[in-house]
């Protein structure tokens, strides 16, 4: 009996990481809690993201059951495919807000540029993968044409936020697989140099993005409004927040967006310093077990996709809060675990799932 | 296959890198969440109270509460201006790009007339405040229905329910009562001038003429103020708190409406003015402008079709003509001058003269015609005013010189403000050497005397300085200024402050010459000019009949009223005050064109005191043809 009960915890829960899932679990809890609040007199929104969360543990669990190998053998095919994808939106997707972002495949819409951000570290992490032992500069700069293609391509769209985060998993992977600091000082100066350039081929939207960053106040019902009242949020949360749904900057719907990327201003408002600090300790917790995975990983392949999965949490992360609390431009990018929205989530635990697979195979001899 | 293991390869350069690089990005890991928690405690804890002042001001408007405005009744509680509440349709300028577009589309939820535009376009631009304006009034409540049902298509369009000034009984008094209208940008820059801006937050309205106006300091009230929860689309939620509005005071006029309608019914269709004054108080009870107009239209702001009709009209409506119209006072000076004559030893009670039918003066060609040819044989003062003879008072002004009349009229308020309490008064005039050397640089003739003796020439009066002047005469020398309003109540407490309890002064006259003038007058409505009119009273009364010339008629003409086109002819006038002993009301009317004043004016005056001291109600207007005794 024992043995049965054993057995069946083994075959579905054995490739589940506790640890991690429990982190995972508490900072989806805050957010349902957040989200409730944000959300609050319309109780649709919390359903959904109740079904969002259910797949997104479902495909959590059945990428935690796949295998390393299995996932390697996968890289190619799937970064092929989504680039695939990007070039048929590039050619054929619709465009919604200016932004030609969406490819409809006849049964949905689907946003290739999300599959990217799995897709990238993992293909780059099959590359090194492949070249370990005897990397030359030629295969930095094939790694550089992987990296550079498909990040183009959706900072083409135009989606600058979603070309950053797949831009940084490229680059963790690259930066994890050894880097040398020479090139990378190089490359900041080149791109430092470039920067002038690259404000010319921005859009006006962007532009006024970036320059609201830094006034605000120059545009204080347009662009501007979104960083002005999520800081006022903020920082009128003070030392423990005005309580849950006490929050009058979210009640009195003065945060936009506050059930997606700037549910951050109304966790805050409502928790203050101390449930910030809470928060911030969380996603350490998260990370730094993501770090002990990708450190303890079996193979080169696996520490160089851990690693780029952990950092790229930790990169949605701090954008979105920076963001929120006004020292970063305003990019379209969910807070982890805690944003409405079905992509991001699927996402976030296909890497979570990953990570536990990665874990699960860490002393597999392989022959 | 290539894989290793790694418990077996510690060594391996490259996991020793791996873990370097994954050690130096934990490292970037905990430095931006350092950060990130620094610029929370920035915001949280140094910046919280900036913060949480700038939610609290997102979250609080201090709005404005309107005060009711004050109520106008007559002396008998007829109400004249209230507050009625309505629905109103309003749309925010700033908030609505295309406002074409959008009233083409509210006119297929609500009625929207093409003058509705019109008067919206028109307050467009009289108005340049991000405030609401109405491009509807006075919804119905299926309207309101349709529109709510609507609303969600119409950002920046509002339904609001507003207090409006209503006026009841529309033109009855209306150049008395006056009106209010939308406050536009030259009152605002009258009201911030004045320091009174502050007293008009939350308000639209101000008023604009008559009482409305000259008491809107006490009709306005002040505003309350409150505190209210609003959303960011600036929907208000809740009140926090609130400070009541004071409301304005309401008036108690002197005005008698009953009386005020019975005059205005006998004035049928001619042009005119009648003032009514009581005068032991200098009260007004009646004050008749014709024609009116609707005060109720200039309340949302008139549409220009109709302003244009009232502006354009050669009827002049909007003229308040019983105290800016300024007409000659012919022969209704003459009670005045007679006193003048007795009361500067120029004349006495039996002295007479034997009336040719002219007067002239010596070495001068000229001859001042009496109405009647041939003259009214012997005349001394008492039939000089019982059958308005001419001659006998060009003699008595010649003896009196111009100086010496001005002096003495103007104790009547000739001349001058009676400072009646209604805004627009006309001053009149009131000659004298000196005025016409400022006005025409000219010496005054011997000959310009004459004609103001019988107020003709340089003389012009309102109605109102008539009945003034009447009043005081009544009154036996005591003055009281006009005022249409008699008390100023408080809207809560209902504490009322009488006005003008006190006479202004009281003129030096024998009693004896006041007895002897009032006598003629009471004569003048029994045997005299206009004895038809007071035929068959079942009370005395003084009056005074006159006619003021439209047109000067050159020497030797006849002037034929037949003849002349009906603009031409002369106004008629009468001044009267009853009963005769302890008169309680005193007038003075004026019938634009109505020829003579026995036949247009005095018939008037009988019907208004037959209904205030008999009450009874008159049966039709006073016609224009009655044929009757002359000037």
């Amino acid at each position: 009996m024992t043995d049965l009960v054993y057995g069946l915890k083994n075959r579905f829960a054995g490739a589940i990481d506790a640890t991690l899932f429990s982190i995972a679990l508490v900072i989806l809890a805050l957010g349902l809690a957040t989200l409730f609040s944000a959300a609050y007199g319309n109780p649709a929104r919390v359903n959904g993201q109740l079904v969002n969360i259910g797949v997104a543990l479902a495909v959590m669990w059945l990428v935690a059951q796949i295998p390393p190998q299995t996932l390697m053998r996968l890289a190619v095919p799937i970064y092929g495919l989504g680039l695939a994808l990007l070039i048929g939106v590039a050619l054929f997707g619709e465009v919604v807000n200016g932004a030609r972002r969406w490819l409809d495949i006849g049964v949905t819409r689907i946003q290739p540029s999300e599959v990217m951000k799995i897709a990238m570290p993992l293909m780059l992490a099959w590359f090194f993968q492949k070249r370990e032992g005897h990397l030359g500069w030629q295969d930095w700069a094939a790694a550089g044409v992987l990296f550079v293609v498909p990040v183009g391509l959706i900072a083409k769209q135009p989606d600058l936020g979603t070309a950053l985060l797949v831009a940084a998993a490229g680059f963790y992977v690259i930066f994890l697989a050894g880097l040398s600091w020479k090139l990378m000082t190089g490359l900041a100066i080149v791109v430092g140099a470039s920067l002038p350039l690259a404000w010319s081929v921005l859009h006006d939207y962007q532009r006024r993005r970036i320059l609201t960053l830094i006034d605000p106040t120059t545009d204080p019902l347009g662009a501007g409004y979104h960083i002005i009242q999520s800081t006022i949020a903020v920082g009128s949360g003070g030392m423990t927040g005005k309580g849950w749904l006490e929050g009058t900057q979210t009640h009195l719907e003065f945060i936009p967006e506050r059930t997606t990327d700037f549910i951050f201003a109304v966790y805050s408002e409502e928790f203050g310093l101390v449930g910030n600090g809470i928060l911030l300790v969380l996603y350490l917790l998260l990370i730094g077990r993501g770090m002990v995975i990708a450190a303890g990983a079996a193979t080169l392949f696996s520490r160089l996709l851990a690693g780029a999965i952990v950092m790229s949490f930790f990169t949605y992360a701090f954008v979105n809060m920076g963001m929120v609390s006004g020292i970063l431009p305003v990019v379209g990018v969910p807070l982890p675990l805690v944003s409405y929205g079905g992509t991001a989530l699927v996402t976030l635990f296909t890497g979570i799932g990953i990570l536990m697979s990665i874990q699960r195979n860490r002393k597999l001899v392989q022959t | 296959m290539q894989y290793r293991v790694s418990e077996f390869d510690d060594t391996n350069p490259e996991l020793k890198r791996f873990q370097v690089r994954l050690g130096f990005a934990g490292f970037v890991v905990l430095a931006a969440f350092g950060v990130l928690f620094a610029r929370f405690f920035y915001l949280q804890v140094v910046q919280h109270e900036y913060y949480h002042t700038k939610a609290e001001d997102n979250r609080i408007a201090v709005v404005p509460v309107p005060p009711n405005r004050g109520l106008i009744t007559d002396r008998n509680g007829v109400v004249l201006a209230r507050n009625d509440s309505a629905y109103t349709l309003e749309i925010y300028r700033n908030q609505v790009g295309d406002l074409e577009g959008t009233i083409d589309e509210l006119a297929t939820v609500v009625d929207i007339q093409p003058k509705d535009r019109k008067r919206f376009r028109r307050l467009l631009d009289e108005s340049k405040s991000a405030d609401s304006l109405p491009i509807r009034t006075r919804l119905t409540d299926e309207e309101v229905a349709r529109f709510a049902a609507n609303a969600y298509r119409f950002p920046g369009v509002e339904i609001k329910a507003r207090l409006f000034r209503q006026y009841p009984l529309g033109e009855v008094a209306s150049h008395a009562v006056g009106y209010i209208g939308r406050i536009n940008d030259r009152d605002l820059e009258r009201l911030d001038a004045e320091g009174l801006l502050a007293r008009y937050k939350g308000s639209d309205h101000i008023g604009k003429v008559g009482l409305e106006a000259s008491y809107e300091s006490e009709l306005h009230g002040q505003p309350g103020v409150a505190q209210v929860e609003i959303d960011a689309g600036g929907r208000a939620l809740r009140t926090l708190s609130s400070t009541p509005p004071t409301p304005g005071n309401n008036l108690v006029l002197t005005l008698d409406v009953k009386l005020q309608e019975v005059a205005e019914q006998v004035f049928g269709n001619f042009r005119g003015a009648l003032v009514a004054i009581e005068p032991s108080t200098g009260g007004v009870l009646a004050f008749v402008s014709k024609p009116g107009y609707d005060p109720n239209l200039f309340i949302d702001g008139i549409d220009p079709q109709t302003w244009d009709a009232l502006n354009h009209s050669p009827d002049k409506p909007l003229n308040n003509r019983a105290l800016s119209g300024a007409y000659p006072p012919g022969s209704t000076i003459k009670p005045f001058m007679a006193l003048a004559g007795l009361e500067l030893g120029k004349r006495s009670l039996e002295y007479s003269i034997s009336d040719p039918g002219f007067f002239s003066l010596p070495g001068v060609s000229h001859r001042w015609r009496d109405w009647k040819a041939g003259g009214h044989g012997s005349v001394n003062l008492h039939k000089s005013i019982v059958i308005s003879c001419d001659t006998y008072y060009y003699g008595l002004g010649n003896d009196l010189g111009v100086d010496a009349i001005h002096g003495f009229l103007s104790q009547f308020g000739f001349g001058e403000k009676t400072g009646i309490d209604i805004d627009g008064e006309k001053p009149g005039l009131l000659p004298s050497q000196e005025w016409k050397w400022k006005r025409y640089k000219q010496k005054w003739f011997a000959g310009d005397t004459i004609s103001v003796s019988i107020g003709q020439g340089y003389n012009l009066a309102t109605p109102l300085q008539l009945a003034y002047a009447t009043s005081i005469l009544a009154n036996n020398g005591v003055a009281y200024r006009p005022h249409a309003v008699r008390y100023i109540e408080d809207a809560r407490t209902g504490d009322r402050r009488a006005i003008e309890p006190q006479p202004v002064r009281t003129l030096k006259l024998n009693p004896k010459w006041i007895a002897a003038v009032k006598s003629a007058m009471v004569d003048v409505t029994r045997v005299g000019t206009a004895a038809r009119s007071g035929a068959g009273a079942k009370y005395a009364f003084g009056g005074k009949t006159g006619t003021a010339q439209v047109v000067a008629m050159k020497q030797g003409e006849k002037y034929d009223e037949k003849k002349v086109a009906e603009r031409l002819r002369d106004h008629a006038l009468f001044v009267a005050y009853a009963p005769a002993e302890n008169p309680r009301i005193a007038l003075g009317i004026l019938v634009e064109n109505g020829g003579h004043g026995s036949t247009a004016a005095a018939p008037i005056a009988r019907k208004v005191f037959d209904y205030y001291l008999l009450g009874d109600k008159p049966n039709a207007p006073v016609s224009a043809d009655e044929e009757g005794e002359s000037d």
